[in-house]
């Protein structure tokens, strides 16, 4: 039982991460009404963005702002260069989506050229640290990572809900003619979108990179995690991606240790759970029926 | 042929063209290579209420869109006395031009409150939430249902939203196209009625577009036909739904 609390812990650890990525991937969707693919390019774009300022001597909370204002221009730039010539991504959304996919490639190649292919190492932002609750051990790390997820949610709920700025987004999001026509200037929202969404890939880079090394592939596999987590929590939710990500933590840590075919597919468990949800509930736990558009 | 634009020639720079509220010379505009307007002429004075009418496919949703800034579109758009083509529509609501679009456009995943919030976005007045509540007043519908998605409204509710969403802009030309499309003979009489009471209380110059000429004659002063992208009639709406020819041809009575 400890034992599975352990996993379970470690794995809802995880998931904080997961739900980070899954944020920044429904930010954009609910200002633009597009899945990113190039989501967690970026988020490795603007952590090495963290590493290089840390490296050059920056207290590492000054590095993070540093990246996330980073990220903010590249997330804002890409849209301006890449997606927004393309055309409205309402009228061609796959043409859009496509483009998103090209900029994983372009975005990886980019930070291959500026910091090579060689790993960096970052520090973890709460230290090695563990604390012990209920005699199982827990690494400040992750519950560092849970409350920094937290007062993310809070602040993009207060800004969605509770922001002139928001229900604009909103709106442009669900339909930018009519978004347009009251008198939002629309390629602004969108560009404001992929920059917020950018910055907050930032984060959950900062609290990835510790464990896996920071390497241009950095956010090939967590992005995965991240789909799993916001298609279980609905692409417009929240909440959603907060539920669906440590679901997907979760499940990902304690499957592989009782069923031992799961051990060589770490992916397993999430790309089963993206295939069920998109079978039985394709609108996820929290997700609005009626958004359609992917 | 007449237009009532003739006759008026337009003013140089920032001299408001005698005083018109709207003037559209010469419009031109298109869907890619085809074109659909051949120099479309209008004009649209302070506080006036003014249809165009014509069948399906003549050119009036384009019309509207080509003056909004929603497509490109070639001739002279001069809006309070500055030329406006070229503008995006969110630039034109900025400056007193708001468009009910034709399916009426509402913002079906906002809540009904929402969606008229969103109209106030030029705005950053007090009066906004008095607004908000004035018009809940005005339709008591739209308050009983403020929380709900505006998708979940009927038809005819959904215009009546789509209308107040437009004025809570405080415009001063209201481009309408086609309000009464898709609803029953009963709501499109009410929404014409509220709409009635609605520009004769806040004096928004319409510019409506419609298909339905028996409602929109009774509703507008002035009227132009517009046939295949051309304005082939224009006239005082009364004058119109008197004229036996006209009543053949467009009222199908
Ligand atoms: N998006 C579009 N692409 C191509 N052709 C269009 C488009 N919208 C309208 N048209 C064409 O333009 C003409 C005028 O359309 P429209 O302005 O919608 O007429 P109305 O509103 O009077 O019914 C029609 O022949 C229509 O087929
Ligand atoms: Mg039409």
């Amino acid at each position: 039982m400890k034992d599975f609390l352990q996993i379970l812990l470690v794995g809802i650890g995880d998931g904080a991460v997961y739900a980070m990525l899954g944020l920044g991937l429904v930010v954009i969707y609910r200002s633009t009404g597009l899945l990113n693919f190039a989501q967690g390019e970026m988020a490795m774009f603007s952590t090495f963005i963290v590493w290089t300022m840390w490296s050059l001597g920056l207290p590492m909370w000054l590095a993070i702002l540093g990246g996330m204002a980073g990220g903010f221009c590249v997330g804002a730039l890409v849209h301006q260069v890449a997606v927004r010539p393309v055309g409205d991504p309402h009228e061609k959304p796959l043409a859009v989506v496509i483009v998103t996919i090209g900029l994983f490639l372009g975005v990886n190649g980019a930070a291959q050229l500026i910091w090579g292919t060689l790993d960096r190492s970052m520090p973890p932002l709460f230290g090695r640290g563990q604390v012990t609750v209920f005699g199982v051990a827990v690494a400040w790390q992750k519950i560092g990572a849970v409350i920094v997820l937290g007062v993310m949610v809070l602040l993009f709920y207060l800004l969605f809900q509770h922001t002139k700025l928001g229900l604009a987004m909103r709106a442009v999001a669900s339909n930018s003619e009519s978004a347009s026509l009251v008198g939002i200037p629309v390629p602004r929202l969108l560009m404001l979108g992929w920059g917020l969404a950018a910055a907050v890939g930032t984060v959950a880079g900062v609290f990835i990179a510790p464990n896996l090394g920071l390497g241009t592939n950095l956010m090939q596999l967590t992005l995965i995690f991240g789909f799993a987590a916001i298609t279980l929590g609905g692409f417009d939710s929240l909440v959603g991606a907060v539920v669906g990500g440590f679901v997907v933590g979760a499940l990902s840590s304690v499957m592989p240790r009782y069923i031992t075919i799961f051990e060589k597919m770490p992916l397993a468990p999430a790309f089963i759970l993206i295939l069920a949800v998109l079978l039985f509930r394709p609108e996820g736990l929290f997700g609005k029926k009626q958004v359609t558009r992917v | 042929m007449s237009s009532a634009g003739d006759g008026v020639s337009s003013a140089g720079d920032g001299v408001s063209s005698a005083g018109h509220l709207l003037e559209v010379k010469t419009l031109g505009a298109g869907y890619g290579i085809v074109e659909v307007l051949f120099g479309v002429d209008l004009v649209v004075d302070q506080g006036e209420v003014v249809v165009v009418l014509g069948a399906n496919g003549a050119g009036k949703t384009t019309t509207l869109r080509a003056i909004s800034g929603m497509i490109a579109a070639t001739g002279q758009v001069t809006f309070l006395g500055e030329s406006v083509l070229g503008r995006r529509p969110d630039q034109l609501v900025k400056r007193g031009m708001a468009h009910v679009p034709q399916g009426r456009g509402t913002v079906t995943s906002l809540t009904v409150e929402e969606n008229l919030r969103i109209g106030a976005f030029v705005r950053s007045d007090e009066q906004i939430e008095s607004d908000i509540e004035q018009w809940f007043e005005a339709f008591p519908r739209l308050g009983e249902r403020r929380d709900q998605l505006a998708g979940s409204m009927s038809g005819g509710e959904q215009q009546m939203l789509a209308i107040a969403r437009a004025l809570m802009s405080r415009p001063k030309l209201l481009l309408l196209d086609e309000p009464s499309l898709g609803l029953a003979p009963l709501v499109t009489h009410e929404v014409f009625d509220r709409l009635r009471e609605i520009s004769t209380s806040t004096g928004t110059a319409v510019l409506l577009v419609e298909q339905n000429a028996n409602l929109a004659l009774d509703f507008a002063a002035r009227a132009y036909v517009l046939e295949a992208g051309r304005i082939v009639l224009s006239g005082n709406a009364a004058d119109l739904q008197g004229d036996a020819a006209i009543q053949k041809a467009y009222l199908g009575v």
